[in-house]
């Protein structure tokens, strides 16, 4: 990924429909060679900027630069962006080989140089042999690679996915995630996925844009998100997340506090800055969170609380814990056959432990939303 | 399907339907058809109409260049008023299509309603409209852009214009259901890959629709051959069309013998055109589409 070089560069966009905005006063810039996710709940407005970006919608105000030339006013079939369509969208009526030597045809190449690139692209997806072949003869997954060397064969400047792998079953959309994420490497190309699934996009992309209600939530790498959610929104749309509430007692250092949490006071680490009284919420993923036995010695040091019921997941065991106050909070172990405690059985009491530093500080939202 | 399984488990409503439909298809379509085929091989009998001996007399003489050249003159102008509601009737089927689904009831609803009036009558209407008295030549000669009335009745464009005008709805029906079928999502990948207006029309909706197109044609071209009233009234006493033969034969001439060879000639003609369509459907079936996409 080459960082300094801006591919295209959203400035301003508004849209709206029938009065309601869905989008205003929105900026991006995508380098070239990332593979960036537009990350949120429908409604938020990502498929819109895919398709103003696409040229299939025109943005009411603000532009879209491609290279330096502004492209807002360019039709969809003049700009060097392609598209691979959530329900692939591929001509029926057309072999593979058609489908995916079209936009070759539309643009004029030359007949001699259709068939090698077309035999290419559908290498690269390993389906040359199937050329021959209508798209209702192929598989779901057959169908989505078709899709994808339909679009890569133009070799466009920039690759726009619309949820494009929401339609397959989860085993071959996690074997579909890697394909991806290799292709991309291999052609260098910018893909700008839309998805609403969070492990998808953190998966696959360099780079995650949170949206929600038309708002940017949160722009960084998939670590950023993940270990430190801006909001409370990111927090909990990204992954399961626990919610404890606080208060802070006393600022203790820089971006250091004593927290009270659950009855018991804490030291901990936050990015924010508080001053003492301030409500916080204390986040914890429920995979940073270990289940022990408990010890009366010790119990004063720890969050304690009843199992409530306790979840086999194969890979994981999930247990529901409530705590003192009544709050319910989620833990996921993985299993370690050695460890003699690791079962327990509901209503047992036990306390809970994580590693300093893991949890995240935030300022209380007042009107919170609903993930 | 056994025809004992299928007896034993249909309802009384569902018995009852299919009996009435197929008594009333035995005794209205089927007997008669019947009557039209013995008849085709019987001879004329100016006393009783029909008589023995049985021949193939009036198959051989269906044969005669006459006929063939009457035969090749009502397909060119059934033919000919195909393309011409084909033409008509798509751009039409289009805009409905890309209307929202309210307006489009109310389109097609307003595209029925002149045919609860009947077509006979219609046809009349026709007259009025392209005769020397007419209101095109009334028109044109009130602006002056013509000297005398054009000769618009009597010829075979009047036919034309009759056949297109009463058998429209068979074209549009068709096209505008399989249309209003088109995924829009592949108008707009088509797009994306770079394809313009008329590229798009040309390689997406058209192949797409071919089997509208097809079933349109079929339902023009098939009863445009019998038509005779329409070519009576507008073209003039001339065997334009097969019908005007048949007609011709049973009330004018009253060779029934005759005009029930011609009958079954006209029916196998058809069937076999049918079964053209069938066959080319059920290939196309299987390809997962009719056409090639133009390339």
């Amino acid at each position: 990924m080459n960082d300094s070089v801006a591919l295209l560069q959203l400035r301003g966009l508004e849209k709206s429909y029938a009065g309601h905005s869905i989008l205003s006063g929105f900026d991006l810039t995508i380098f070239d060679g990332e593979f960036f996710t537009l990350l949120g709940p429908s409604g938020c407005g990502k498929t819109t900027i895919l398709n103003m970006i696409a040229g299939m919608e025109m943005p009411d105000a603000g532009s879209i630069v491609l290279l330096g030339n502004d492209i807002s006013q360019v039709p969809a079939e003049k700009r060097p962006i392609n598209t691979v369509f959530q329900s692939y969208a591929l001509f029926p009526h057309m072999t593979v080989f058609d489908n995916v030597a079209f936009g070759l045809r539309m643009q004029g190449v030359e007949k001699k140089q259709i068939k090698p690139r077309v035999l290419e692209a559908l290498e690269m997806v390993q389906l040359a042999h199937l050329a021959d072949r209508k798209p209702a003869q192929l598989s779901g997954g057959q169908q989505q690679r078709v899709a994808i060397a339909r679009a890569v064969v133009n070799q466009p400047k920039v690759l726009l996915l619309d949820e494009s792998l929401s339609a397959l079953d989860y085993k071959l959309r996690q074997q579909m995630q890697l394909e991806l994420k290799r292709l991309q490497r291999k052609l260098g190309i910018t893909f700008i996925y839309v998805t609403h699934d969070q492990e998808e996009a953190l998966s696959m992309s360099d780079r995650i844009l949170v949206m929600h209600q038309g708002k940017v939530q949160q722009l960084g790498t998939p670590r950023q998100i993940y270990e430190n959610p801006a909001n409370l929104f990111v927090a909990r749309f990204i992954g399961e997340i626990n919610q404890l509430d606080g208060e802070i007692v006393s600022v203790d250092g820089d971006h250091t506090y004593d927290v009270k949490v659950e009855g018991l006071q804490w030291t901990l680490k936050a990015q924010h800055n508080f001053t003492a009284g301030d409500k916080v919420h204390v986040l914890l993923r429920p995979e940073d969170l270990r289940v022990e036995y408990i010890d009366d010695f010790h119990a004063s040091q720890y969050l304690v609380g009843t199992v409530v019921e306790r979840n086999y997941k194969g890979k994981t065991l999930d247990s529901l814990i409530r705590l003192g106050s009544g709050i319910e909070v989620l833990a996921s172990e993985f299993f370690n056959e050695d460890d003699p405690s690791f079962d327990y059985r509901p209503n047992q009491k036990v306390a809970l432990k994580w590693v300093p530093g893991w949890e995240v500080v935030m300022p209380a939202e007042k009107s919170e939303v609903a993930a | 399907m056994k025809l004992n399984n299928f007896t034993f488990n249909c309802g009384i409503f569902k018995c009852l339907a299919i009996g009435l439909a197929s008594l009333w298809l035995t005794l209205f379509v089927f007997f008669p058809s019947v009557l039209v085929m013995i008849t085709s091989f019987l001879t004329r009998d100016p006393q009783n109409t029909v008589a023995l001996p049985v021949n193939i007399a009036n198959y051989q003489k269906a044969f005669d260049p006459l006929y063939l050249q009457v035969f090749l003159d009502s397909l060119t102008m059934s033919v000919l008023a195909t393309i011409c509601c084909l033409l008509i009737a798509y751009p039409f089927a289009l805009a409905i299509s890309k209307l929202d689904k309210r307006l489009q009831a109310i389109a097609l609803f307003l595209m029925i309603v002149p045919f609860w009036t009947n077509s006979l009558v219609r046809t009349y209407a026709i007259q009025f409209i392209l005769g020397k008295q007419g209101l095109i030549n009334k028109a044109l000669l009130a602006l002056d852009a013509i000297d005398k009335p054009l000769q618009l009745m009597y010829t075979q464009g009047a036919v034309i214009i009759g056949l297109c005008y009463i058998l429209l709805p068979f074209m549009v029906l068709p096209l505008f259901s399989s249309l209003e079928k088109l995924d829009s999502k592949l108008q707009l990948a088509a797009q994306d890959l770079g394809a313009n207006a008329w590229q798009r029309f040309w390689h997406i909706t058209i192949p797409l629709t071919m089997p509208g197109i097809v079933a349109g044609c079929l339902m023009v071209l098939l009863p445009s051959m019998g038509m005779y009233y329409i070519a009576d009234l507008l073209g003039g006493a001339k065997n334009l069309l097969l019908g005007n033969v048949i007609k011709t034969q049973f009330l004018n001439t009253r060779d029934w013998p005759f005009g029930s060879a011609f009958s079954v000639l006209l029916m196998l003609l058809l069937a076999f055109m049918l079964w053209l369509y069938f066959r080319a459907a059920k290939f196309a079936n299987k390809q997962g589409g009719l056409g090639d996409a133009n390339f």
